[in-house]
């Protein structure tokens, strides 16, 4: 078994809050580093997200946004292999919560 | 020394405000939860340090908070902070232990879940089942562990391991009436739920617009209990079901006698709900959102009269309470210390409560930020805050 990736994560500050984290975060994750894999991550680490990115049936929420090196890959299919900047650890991945409200 | 424990949900977070039994010097503490919207938190009547938070967000979902010390620390139910973060033992297949914390799963199993799958929507279609928060959270008289939400879409849900996981009472949704529910302006909420104090077996909910409902056996069965209201603005103004009731109120030594604001009309019932009067009387409008019950005089009631339905502000911009001390009809308006010109701001359904100190006190929030208190029981009222975000709940605790 290779040895897992270190993959940097950017969080929203609500859920730096609610997770009382920092804003980047760095999670292991083995095999393909893809949006399913570093989300399983994250969330497995951090148990208080669970269900905040991805709903409890694992669908991204409608109004959170995924960045991966300056591109909004939220539609992209989440089991397509993420950038290898991503995957090098030299760029975190953003999970951004859309502008809306007030 | 005697106290009370005010927790105020808002739009931007929580705020938990306390003072001595005179209730004039307060310390205000928060936001908790800053930017996330706290619709309601409750403590429990078995132990007072025993808090619950419904902390909710258009973007991130629900999540339940629970503290174990009156407010100063708060937790996730089920989440061990010393076990964060969990490095080791993850799964090749990405997969996730459960149970996932906040879940609120509606029950379509077959042994208690009825396939009821929809529920009428704005343009009459029927629409499938959505949850999207929790409303209101009420913990039982006798164990903190035990705790009951409304959620919307409409639905109660009950946990008996302090908020950690959640089951649905389905026997409400399944009973045969669900189809005809549906959501009013604020969505389709569960939004009142009162347990009989002398019988948990026994429990009133109400649901925006289906009305009121109860049961007698612990939640596996219910009725609606809607007869005698009307509504003209639905096609059969005295219909069993979809009825806009906006809250409920009963004094805990008369749990055969329950308040209703309704979307138009104070009510009264004087047999658990079977069936309903009106006790409007003298009131300068019937419109409302809460009411409210003093805490040592059953028949004395309390409402916040707003203009109409499509005008949420206080009639002539005067923040009117009116109290009521033979049980509706006649009405007198409170006004000491509340504005009397240029008021525009709503209060909302479960924005109102009472202490149980001897010199009972009155509270509501406001969606202008304010949160009032009358300490005498509604004679003179002032402002313990005034630049909160929009209040969205009030609750008391009366801490000895």
């Amino acid at each position: 078994m290779s040895e897992p990736a270190s993959i940097r994560v950017r969080l929203p500050d609500q859920l730096q809050r609610l997770a009382r984290l920092d804003r980047e975060v760095t999670v292991p994750v083995t095999g393909d580093v893809t949006q399913r894999s570093v989300l399983s991550a994250l969330e497995r680490a951090y148990p208080a997200l669970r269900g905040t990115i991805r709903d409890h049936a694992g669908q991204r929420r409608p109004k959170v946004r995924i960045f991966a090196c300056n591109q909004d890959v939220s539609h992209d299919p989440p089991d397509e292999a993420l950038p290898a900047a991503i995957a090098s650890g030299e760029e975190p991945l953003f999970i951004l919560g859309a502008i809306s409200g007030g | 020394m005697s106290g009370v424990r005010v927790l105020v949900g808002t739009r931007k977070g929580g705020f938990i405000l306390t003072a001595d039994g005179k209730r004039q010097r307060w310390e205000v503490s928060g936001p908790h939860f800053a930017g996330w919207e706290v619709y309601h938190m409750n403590g429990s009547p078995a132990d007072p340090d025993r808090l619950y938070a419904s902390q909710t967000s258009s973007w991130f979902g629900q999540i339940i908070q629970r503290s174990s010390d009156g407010g100063r620390t708060w937790e996730q139910p089920g989440i061990d902070p010393s076990d964060i973060p969990r490095f080791d033992e993850l799964p090749e297949d990405g997969s996730m232990p459960a149970p996932a914390p906040s879940l609120f799963a509606y029950d379509t199993s077959a042994e208690t879940g009825k396939p009821l799958t929809t529920h009428q929507w704005y343009d009459g279609t029927q629409h499938p089942w959505e949850f999207a928060r929790v409303w209101h959270l009420e913990p039982s008289h006798t164990d903190p562990d035990v705790v009951y939400a409304g959620v919307e879409d409409a639905a109660l849900f009950k946990s008996t391991d302090g908020g950690q996981s959640w089951h649905e009472l389905a026997g409400l949704r399944g009973h045969g009436t669900g189809p005809d529910w549906q959501p009013g302006a604020g969505g389709m909420c569960l939004h009142t739920i009162i347990l009989d104090p002398a019988d948990e077996r026994r429990i009133w909910v109400a649901i925006s617009s289906a009305g009121a409902f109860r049961t007698d056996d612990g939640g596996a069965t219910w009725k609606p209990i809607n007869r005698g209201l009307v509504s003209e603005m639905i096609p059969n103004p005295t219909a069993d079901v979809g009825h806009c009731v906006h809250n409920l109120a009963m004094h805990p030594s008369n749990p055969g006698v329950l308040f209703m604001q309704k979307h138009w009309d104070v009510m009264r019932s004087d047999d658990a709900g079977d069936s309903w009067h009106e006790v409007s009387g003298n009131l300068p409008s019937d419109f409302g959102f809460p009411i409210a019950v003093h805490a040592h005089e059953p028949e004395t009631v309390y409402v916040v009269p707003i203009e109409s339905d499509s005008l949420h502000y206080p009639p002539e911009g005067k923040l009117r309470v009116y109290r009521s001390r033979g049980g509706g009809n006649e009405w007198e308006a409170l006004t000491n210390g509340l504005p009397q010109e240029h008021c525009y701001v709503n209060i909302l359904r479960d924005a109102m409560a009472v202490d149980r100190l001897d010199d009972c006190g009155i509270y509501f929030g406001t969606t202008g930020g304010q949160v009032y208190c009358s300490p005498d029981g509604g004679d003179h009222w002032s402002a313990i805050v005034r630049d909160l975000p929009a209040v969205l709940s009030v609750e008391v605790q009366t801490l000895k």
